[in-house]
């Protein structure tokens, strides 16, 4: 039954118009073990010897985080084919759990990571239930509403003993354990990187699993894939489950990161950003998790000054909105590469080398 | 400056040498530098909301900006131009931070100044005083900036909610009879400080208060609140609300016939948010304390400070609307720590900044009401603690009364 089951749904999957190609998984390139084992080596090569500053692994700590909520994201959009608005939400959610354990219950912030992502796919999966009967659009704005909700939730009167309400929470941020030669900075990038790595490698092989087969088939051929048995509904809320974990350990993560926790961290801009960095990375690729991340943290954080800098070079008699340069890029891009930076590099790369 | 030559270097080095082989720290001349501070600069660091929901406070650091543009056009301070740099952190607490940190650890500023809101500041409010970085009079009312102890590189600068919320009991009880008080909150961190200020100022008076109802952020209007209120009695009428409640609650009070003594929050003191939209005639009578001056009421025109701060905005902020008291604020604000610079003279290490910042005897800031000044001490970390009480008459403020002050020590 269980091996029927994969060939077929393997089957609708590739009949779809799958934009990432199911197949047989093949081995990570080297390079990306390379570019790994280069990025763990940074605290060494470039912290210690003053190359990089803390300034900067904190930055790049942040672009990680993004990436693995835009994976989240990308998990449930780009390869189950639903919409969310709301994901800013379990992002809030995760980092809050982090926040009151270890605010309240004294708790290692470790050990708060895999809690913060039970509590995220427990309410994703709840959530992601009734949700099911949303199609498209609907569903866009049933997740909207959960983004906008939050945030009141977290300044709720009978949760602010837990919460604190409008004034957050603060935490410490963790020193290196062991004693180990590096600053809270580049021990916490450490730390965000091998999460990305673990959280990259699962999402892999979600994606090439059976699971990943249903997901895609779901979203390619809904009424195939429920005559070849696949039970959509349950697929689809575990897809939501898991997406809401991996957005829940981005938000944890971040909380630890900032030492602080409030309300107005959350807001729903935050998940439009992360919607906005799957768009823009290529929604059904998992190496576009990283150029999303990437783009939520460079590009979104400094549309300002960016904005700023170009009226004051050319010496534009007008004083543009902040948020100029960041719509002008976002139009381009969407017009350039619908598929996404991604899917546009790969496509510029099968023109430049045909075959 | 940037012109030095090889001799200049050589001297200077074996000055130094020379200096630490007598035992006089190698300093020449008296200066004292931290990052951010050189015989030419001053490097100011800002964050605040250019974008997103409260990009009406993005004013404040235009006006910011514009001011230091003028004192750098006459010449700088103590001969020092002013680097002022801002970043939009879109009232987003992690986004302060990280713009803060890109201050303080890339721009290498001498200190950061009027950083804006309650969450933001408390964002970066422990990594300042970790980093021994001044956060200068930050754009918020909360009570918590004044900790010399816990955190002397904070300081606020607007007169405290808890302040004003004790200055208002005070004033209950020196002028209403028998008083009963009815308090309509908004319910946060805001509200609660004027509320506890309040009770404090009451002191062992505290069965006065009648009722105290609150209201979310996220309610529609406040109209059921106003009614209860009005059925316990109460001849007195605190208003701790933000300017959409407040003008609800003023138009409510008007329309079932509730008449106490009405003592509104200073956050709301705006005619155009809240007492044309509440109606004029049902506005009036309404009382609340003031610090600055209200540029655009006729009965300052004549004052050197209104004339200099409309002649700035014309000259430097031709596009803004004067109406906003934004630019009011920053104006005000942004000359209070020109003169903690001034007094720094050539020694600008963080801590000079902070001590001087520290030891303002009765500053009057430009555009601060007549009688009321800024005043700080080694345990006094809040500057403004003094108010004028005010009344709505016709389409302005009435002043009346002596300033009320609740300083600290």
């Amino acid at each position: 039954m269980a091996t029927t089951m994969t060939t077929e749904t393997r089957a609708a999957a590739a009949a779809g118009t799958a934009t990432m190609a199911p197949g047989a998984r093949r081995a990570v390139p080297m390079w990306i073990w390379l570019g790994i084992v280069f990025a763990a080596l940074l605290p060494l090569t470039g912290g210690q010897t003053g190359l990089i500053s803390n300034f900067y692994f904190l930055q790049l700590s942040l672009m990680i985080v993004y990436s693995i909520a835009v994976l989240g994201l990308n998990l449930l959009t780009g390869f189950n084919g639903q919409i969310s608005l709301g994901h800013g939400a379990f992002f809030a959610v995760g980092a809050y759990v982090t926040a009151i354990l270890i605010d309240r219950y004294d708790m290692h912030y470790l050990a708060t990571l895999p809690l913060a992502m039970i509590v995220c796919f427990i309410i994703g999966y709840l959530f992601g239930r009734p949700a099911l009967r949303l199609e498209g659009h609907y569903l866009a704005l049933a997740t909207f509403a959960l983004a906008i909700a939050v945030p009141q939730f977290l300044k709720y009167r009978h949760f602010e003993p837990f919460t604190h309400g409008v004034q957050g929470i603060n935490i410490f941020k963790p020193d290196p354990p062991f004693g180990m030669p590096l600053s809270p900075d580049q021990w916490l990038y450490l730390v965000v990187l091998a999460c990305a790595v673990v959280m990259f490698i699962v999402a892999r092989n979600i994606v090439h699993s059976r699971m990943g087969r249903a997901m895609m088939a779901i979203r390619d051929q809904p009424l195939a894939a429920d005559t070849m048995g696949i039970n959509s509904a349950r697929t689809k809320s575990i897809t939501f489950g898991i997406s809401a974990l991996y957005v829940g350990l981005a938000g944890a993560l971040h909380a630890i990161i900032f030492e602080f926790v409030s309300p107005d961290s959350f807001r729903f801009e935050l998940s439009i950003a992360i919607l906005v960095g799957a768009v823009i990375g290529g929604i059904a690729t998992l190496s576009g998790a990283v150029i999303g991340g990437f783009f939520v943290q460079f590009i979104e954080k400094y549309a300002d000054a960016a904005t700023k800098w170009v009226t004051q070079t050319v010496h534009m008699p007008i004083e543009l909105e902040p948020w100029t340069i960041y719509g002008i890029v976002l139009i381009l891009l969407m017009y350039t590469m619908p598929m996404g930076l991604a899917g546009g590099f790969a496509a510029l790369w099968r023109k430049i080398r045909p075959g | 400056m940037t012109k030095r030559t090889r001799r200049d270097v050589l001297v200077g080095g074996s000055a130094i040498a020379a200096a630490q082989v007598i035992g006089f720290p190698a300093i020449a001349q008296g200066k004292k530098y931290d990052d951010g501070a050189s015989d030419s600069t001053i490097k100011i660091g800002h964050s605040g909301p250019y974008s997103g929901n409260a990009s009406a406070y993005g004013n404040i650091g235009r006006t910011i900006e514009a001011v230091f543009k003028m004192v750098n056009d006459n010449g700088g301070i103590n001969g020092r131009k002013i680097e002022f740099i801002t970043y939009d952190d879109g009232y987003s607490p992690p986004k302060t931070v990280e713009m803060i940190r890109k201050l303080v650890e890339q721009d290498k500023v001498l200190l950061t100044f009027n950083t804006l809101g309650t969450p933001p500041n408390t964002a970066i409010h422990r990594y300042m005083n970790q980093k021994k970085v001044p956060q200068l009079f930050v754009a918020t009312g909360a009570s918590k900036w004044g900790q010399p102890k816990e955190f002397p590189w904070t300081m606020g600068w607007q007169p405290d909610y808890a302040t004003e919320g004790a200055i208002y009991a005070k004033h209950i009880l020196a002028t209403v009879k028998e008083p009963k008080i009815g308090i309509l909150m908004q319910n946060d961190d805001y509200g609660k400080d004027y509320y506890n200020g309040f009770i404090q100022g009451l002191g062992d008076k505290k069965s006065l208060i009648a009722q105290l109802a609150t209201y979310e952020v996220t309610d529609p209007t406040v109209d059921s609140q106003m009614i209860q209120l009005k059925n316990t009695g109460a001849n007195v009428f605190f208003n701790i609300t933000t300017p959409k409640f407040a003008a609800q609650a003023i138009k409510k009070a008007a329309e079932i016939d509730w008449k106490p003594a009405h003592y509104l929050n200073n956050v709301s003191s705006s005619f155009g948010s809240v007492f044309r939209p509440a109606g004029l005639p049902a506005s009036q009578g309404v009382m609340l304390a003031l610090y600055r001056k209200d540029v655009n009421d006729s009965q300052f025109n004549s004052a050197p400070d209104v004339i200099a701060f409309k002649a700035f905005m014309a000259k430097y902020m031709a596009s803004a609307d004067i109406k906003d008291d934004t630019h009011n604020y920053g104006y005000s604000v942004t000359h209070t720590l020109i003169e903690v610079l001034k007094k720094c003279g050539d020694n600008l290490t963080r801590e000079n900044v902070m001590k001087q910042a520290a030891s303002l005897k009765g500053f009057e800031a430009p555009l601060l009401l007549p009688g009321i000044k800024v005043n700080t001490s080694a345990t006094d970390f809040y500057p403004l603690q003094s108010v004028q009480m005010a009344r709505v008459k016709g389409e302005s403020f009435e002043m009346f009364g002596n300033i009320l002050s609740n300083e600290s020590a």
